[in-house]
């Protein structure tokens, strides 16, 4: 029986650690997943979002909407228990995490994009209408780029809101680092009284110096750019 | 489906009260922290910093399970009511904080100093100028922060709380009626969340229009 | 027949009517400078011809052809028209060259060499040849001007719309773009000017069109409408400028 600050001991114990860093792994795979998905489908979404048509633009802030206002977590619960069963497919949870996370990146990505194109000056795309370019050309060689460095840094960004809401997946019967850590602590139950203590500090720690470095990068270059 | 109907209102009622209880304190710790950071408190101002992005770089679930789980295996023993108001208000403090930090922030210099130079003492050009304009710069961010707040709630099921998800995975488990279940659950969030978005939507017009002048 | 041919076109923004009935033919060679108060619709007709306002009623002909069909492809007949705008909206993210030559490279499907080649030209001619790398945060507002008005040259328009080209510029500057537009004028390029520079509506224009109202009041020729206009809107806006 271990107590006290001895009970650190339990993060290193046997292969815990390694256990902890393969958890690790799921979730970052989970995040990485759903970013890269997220940014090129997000981009696009947002320009459908300033079409002239106008059913499309309510298409488009219908699903925005919807996304937005359901918890992540409530989206999660759909998908596995219902989706799934409705349709009569077998999806892990953790692909079920991916296509939730990918939805919701998907959305803010092109609320991102919308705002950015939004935010151009109304004369710079009247000028290049003006010079006679299609609608495509506009896109590619006036819009696109000029948003891009604008997208930079609140796209670093949505890779932490990504990481900081992938523990949600445990619920979901993901084995990922928060769900190993719990395994460990169960295991430890009678064996030492501080487990949790020092299995969820680390894993809180772990989140931090994950989150803090590309929130920071995210943020000078907003500085820098902005 | 009638039959649960009361047990989801009863719970949306708990996550409106607990969410109602986070979105205040969450404001009050905000203004105090912002403040310290904005007028540059020695000490407490990188006290300050080191919180808001400890808080802002760490999941909910995490800081509720570390409370929970945690501190309570430290002799630090509190209900789990509790530790989701700490929690939120944990979360809540740090985002509220950068919110009325970058509103303050937005005040022009040029602002502060036509104030000063009519004789208004540091207090008064806080409270008479960098406040008011400020707090308006700020209300986007902080009613987006409400919603988030609210929306975040949904995870205190995991300390066993009987918020709505917590009722909707109950009832699952007892009976087996999933598509129903769901279905409320979705319908409960909206009806809670759908005003607050609208409402957003109208702010953010509108402030829109008063930046530039129409 | 006129290059271009606008026939009594009505403009409204909501209640607001900002055009009600303007017409006018434009001869090939011809520089006409709209003047008038502002807020009398002078851009909004440039605007129009452009596409970039809809118009609610009348027409607009370009070289016989009717424009504002519902069916016009408005990115091939602006390839046709070079417009210029006040605050010059030269392409941030693109170098000085790159601006002048993305639309007739992409829209026109032009070689790219070539039209490297009559940039440079243009660029010579408009005095800022060591300027093709720059980008447009390192120009001056008079030299961003200068580089517009060559990137809607570079497109061999048949005509030139320039809106108020020199409001944003001090009178240093204004002076070095309007240089630019003289020497056009000699050349021979067909021009529909709005200024509010008198002087240099008089020393480029053939006619002038005074617009008051949504209307045209008056067309005379240059010389004719500063020493006598012929309606009392054009003699009371004129006696403005008199100290």
């Amino acid at each position: 029986m271990y107590e006290g600050i001895d009970g650190i001991r339990v993060i290193f114990e046997g292969i815990n650690f390694q256990r902890l860093m393969v958890g690790l792994l799921v979730t970052l795979k989970i995040a990485a997943v759903s970013v890269a998905v997220s940014i090129p489908v997000g981009v696009l979404f947002g320009i459908l979002m300033t079409s002239r048509k106008k059913w499309v633009r309510l298409l488009c802030y219908f699903y925005l909407d919807a996304i937005r206002i359901i918890p992540i977590l409530v989206l999660l619960f759909v998908f596995y228990f219902e989706i799934t069963r409705v349709f009569k497919i077998q999806w892990s949870g953790e692909f079920v995490a991916i296509i939730v996370f990918s939805m919701w990146g998907i959305a803010e990505m092109g609320d991102l994009t919308r705002g950015a194109i939004r935010s151009l000056p109304k004369h710079q795309i009247e000028s290049a209408l003006a010079l006679g370019l299609s609608e495509n050309a506009i896109h590619r060689h006036i819009i696109i780029p000029q948003i891009t460095r604008r997208l930079i840094p609140p796209s670093i960004n949505l890779i932490t809101r990504m990481i900081k809401t992938t523990p949600l997946v445990a619920l979901i019967s993901v084995i990922e680092i928060l769900k190993v850590g719990q395994q460990i602590i169960e295991y430890n139950l009678y064996r030492n009284s501080t487990a949790s203590f020092w299995i969820y500090g680390f894993i809180f720690i772990v989140y931090f110096l994950l989150c803090y470095p590309i929130a920071e990068v995210s943020r000078r270059l907003e500085k820098r750019w902005g | 489906m009638i039959k649960v109907l009361p047990l989801y209102i009863k719970a949306a009622g708990f996550t409106l009260l607990l969410s109602a209880i986070g979105i205040f304190l969450s404001f009050v710790v905000g203004i105090a922290v912002s403040l310290t950071v904005y007028c540059k408190v020695k000490f407490f101002s990188v006290v300050a910093k080191i919180y808001i992005e400890v808080a802002r770089n760490t999941p909910l679930l995490i800081q509720l399970f570390f409370l929970y789980f945690g501190f309570s295996r430290i002799g630090l023993r509190m209900e789990a009511y509790t530790c989701a108001v700490v929690g939120l208000t944990f979360l809540g403090g740090a985002y509220m904080a950068e919110a009325f930090r970058s509103g303050f922030e937005s005040v022009d210099v040029s602002q502060k100093e036509s104030a000063q130079s009519l004789g208004l003492n540091f207090l008064q050009v806080l409270r008479f100028v960098v406040f008011p304009q400020g707090l308006s710069v700020a209300v986007p961010a902080i009613c987006a922060n409400s919603l988030f707040l609210l929306k975040e709630t949904s995870v205190v099921s995991a300390i066993a709380l009987a918020d709505l998800v917590y009722v909707a995975k109950d009832l699952i488990g007892l009976h087996y009626k999933t598509t129903e279940c769901l279905i409320l659950l979705v319908i409960f969030y909206l009806i809670l969340l759908l005003p607050i978005s609208i409402y957003m939507r109208k702010l953010e017009k509108k402030m829109r229009f008063a930046s530039h002048g129409v | 027949m006129s290059i271009l041919e606008i026939q009594n076109i009505h403009k409204s923004f909501g209640e607001h009517k900002v055009l009600n009935g303007v017409s006018l033919a434009v001869e090939k060679g011809e520089v006409i400078v709209l003047l008038g108060p502002s807020g009398s619709g002078k851009s909004t007709v440039l605007r129009c011809i452009n596409g970039l306002e809809p118009i609610s009623s009348g027409s607009i002909i370009l070289d016989g052809e009717t424009i504002t069909a519902p069916n016009t492809k408005w990115n091939k007949i602006r390839q046709r028209m070079g417009m210029v705008f006040q605050s010059y909206e030269l392409f941030s993210h693109k170098s000085i060259i790159e601006n002048i030559t993305l639309a007739p490279v992409v829209a026109q499907k032009r070689d790219i060499k070539e039209v490297t080649e009559q940039a440079l030209k243009l660029l010579a001619r408009v005095g800022l040849t060591e300027k093709q790398n720059a980008y447009p945060r390192q120009l001056s507002g008079g030299q961003k001007q200068r580089v517009a008005i060559i990137r809607a040259l570079c497109m061999n328009p048949e005509l030139m719309l320039l809106d108020e080209i020199t409001a944003a510029l001090d009178p240093e500057m204004t002076r070095e773009v309007l240089d630019v537009i003289l020497d056009l004028a000699r050349d021979g390029m067909t021009m529909l000017i709005v200024t509010h520079e008198m002087a240099f509506a008089a020393a480029v224009a053939d006619k002038i069109a005074f617009l008051d109202g949504g209307v045209i009041n008056e067309l005379s020729p240059a010389k004719e409408f500063f020493e006598n206009p012929k309606c009392d809107r054009a003699k009371k806006f004129l006696d403005k400028f008199k100290f």
